[in-house]
């Protein structure tokens, strides 16, 4: 099966969950930004949870596909389509996610995933490295995808699946245009002043897969330490340039900085910064390390037990 | 030593407190012994210039206490030394100036040297690659001669080619991708140093190599396959 991109939409790319394993030739992780919208959509479709699938952003794309398709779309809503739930399209059936709706990231999968070379042991792009994905780069009009044959088919779909397939909002991350995202202490916290705490933060316009940029009240550090020697950095961190407006660094972000680390966002928390679009505003609160941990372990235990459930429903 | 979270998914070990030889060779041998012995849950171990960073899955490795008491025990034990058999020496070929190199004049004035003497004093020296990161295959190398310490340009660039040379303040390095950057453009080399398609080796320098750089003409830059 094939799908055919008829109008791309912004900065739509094949996504999954990312190559970890060559931080240290300096290749980002990547993979979605809104990890558990992603695997969830996989999952509803009945496809290995880190199956490549499209992400995008802010205006989805317009698409077709050659055979019947099983679709679902999670993390942010757009179009017209149904999200959290498996969709069934005809053959030659066009969907139109052009308008956002809430949130800022949609992903789309398709039964049997997006069939693209693994490069680096990773499906998703890499924009930046130009590798990845669809010829390293988001898509465009005109661009064919092909579909690998899924575990679920159309026609094998019990009649009335798709009725029952969805994801209660209970169980899907608290997604806000204004949320409080906790995080683990940086390594230089204790060099700013409270502020990061008691204050709100806009997301700037030139947010991206790098990372977000946040404005604020300026974060002076207190001591004059001079300049840090650059490590270690990773999605969810937050460093503080000399600027004082922090930036959280998301799935493209480079692997290493130079500049304080003042907290990092907790796992569970990145899906709802990677739904915050340009305006919006989020506030910090700080959690312990076993707490990150935990809420962790819970959410992989969340998206097992959906597994389970989904794989019973559909078969 | 220092061993300080990174988020809730990695720990960071810190095995020397300034950049140079020491702190290569402690960061090498802590990177070897948790790769030759891997500690459970362990995902990814990842080399920078003082430190080193250790990825793990939460659910599997028995407890932060458990992870943090094995660095701890871990570090100690690995004496750094000079182990002769992994050094490489990686020539990295140039044409300097012309279109490849617009900033070369500009390099060559402020360090009051003439354009051979530049690239003479360039080529001239050997680099080591201290960390490998920033971007895909991106070198971080020492051993810049003093003189052409020159500052950042005012105004970074907002496209670099790919396999550009360049000088940023007392730094030296080849940009493996196209990307702005604000170093001064003194030549490019026809090498790849980051191949996405070589699964094992993506990134053609890894720390701890030494790196010179030998002139070359256009027409050999053209020639080379």
């Amino acid at each position: 099966m094939e799908m055919t991109v008829l109008s791309p939409g912004l900065l739509t790319t094949v996504q999954d969950l990312g190559r970890p394993g060559h931080r240290r030739q300096g290749v980002a992780p990547g993979g979605g930004m809104d990890a558990f919208a992603l695997q969830v959509a996989n999952l509803l479709v009945g496809n290995a949870a880190g199956a490549a699938a499209l992400e995008f952003a802010l205006t989805g794309p317009r698409l077709k596909f050659s055979d019947d398709a099983l679709i679902a779309l999670c993390g942010g809503e757009f179009g017209d389509l149904p999200d959290w739930r498996l969709v069934r399209v005809r053959a030659g059936g066009e969907i139109s996610l052009e308008k956002c709706r809430s949130g800022c990231r949609g992903y789309l999968a398709v039964a049997g995933g997006f069939d693209v070379p693994r490069v680096l042991g990773g499906c998703g792009t890499d924009l930046r490295g130009g590798f990845g994905g669809h010829e390293g780069r988001a898509l465009r009009a005109g661009d064919n995808l092909k579909v690998k044959p899924g575990a679920l088919e159309a026609h094998t779909l019990r009649p009335d699946a798709a009725l029952h397939h969805f994801v209660a909002p209970e169980i899907r991350p608290a997604y806000s245009r204004s949320p409080t995202v906790r995080v683990v202490r940086g390594t230089e916290a204790g060099e700013f002043s409270g502020k990061f705490f008691q204050h709100l933060f806009t997301i700037e316009a030139h947010s991206d897969r790098m990372g977000l940029r946040l404005a604020g009240p300026q974060l002076e550090r207190r001591s004059k330490m001079g300049e840090l020697i650059s490590s270690l950095v990773a999605p969810g961190t937050i460093q503080v340039p000399p600027d004082g407006q922090p930036i959280v660094l998301m799935a493209d972000a480079q692997t290493l900085g130079g500049y304080p680390k003042i907290a990092h966002a907790i796992s569970v928390d990145l899906p709802l910064l990677a739904q915050l679009r340009p305006g919006d505003t989020v506030r910090f609160q700080e959690v312990a390390l076993a707490e990150a941990h935990r809420l962790r372990l819970a959410r992989e235990h969340t998206l097992a037990i959906l597994r389970e459930g989904l794989a019973g429903k559909l078969h | 030593m220092k061993i300080t979270p990174l988020g809730d998914g990695a720990l960071v070990v810190e095995v020397a407190e300034k950049i140079g030889d020491d702190a290569l060779f402690h960061v090498q041998a802590l990177v070897r012994e948790l790769e030759r012995n891997p500690l459970p849950g362990t995902i990814e171990i990842v080399p920078s210039f003082t430190t080193v960073a250790v990825f793990y899955d939460p659910a599997k490795i028995g407890g932060m206490d458990a992870l943090r008491n094995e660095l701890v025990a871990r570090v100690p034990r690995t004496i750094p030394r000079r182990d002769k058999s992994v050094v490489r020496e990686i020539i990295i070929p140039v044409c300097y100036g012309g279109d490849f190199g617009p900033d070369l004049t500009e390099v060559a004035a402020q360090a009051g040297l003439n354009k051979d003497t530049a690239i003479a004093l360039h080529s001239g020296a050997k680099y080591r690659v201290h960390a490998v990161g920033f971007a895909p295959g991106f070198p971080y190398l020492a051993g810049l001669p003093e003189k052409l310490h020159i500052p950042r340009r005012a105004t970074p660039r907002t496209r670099v080619p790919a396999g550009s040379v360049g000088i940023g303040g007392s730094q030296t390095g080849v940009y493996p991708l196209a990307t702005p950057g604000g170093w001064q453009l003194i030549g490019r080399t026809p090498l790849r140093l980051f191949r996405p398609e070589n699964e094992t080796e993506p990134a053609l320098l890894r720390p701890g190599d030494y790196v010179r750089f030998q002139p070359i003409s256009k027409e050999e830059f053209a020639a080379w396959k």
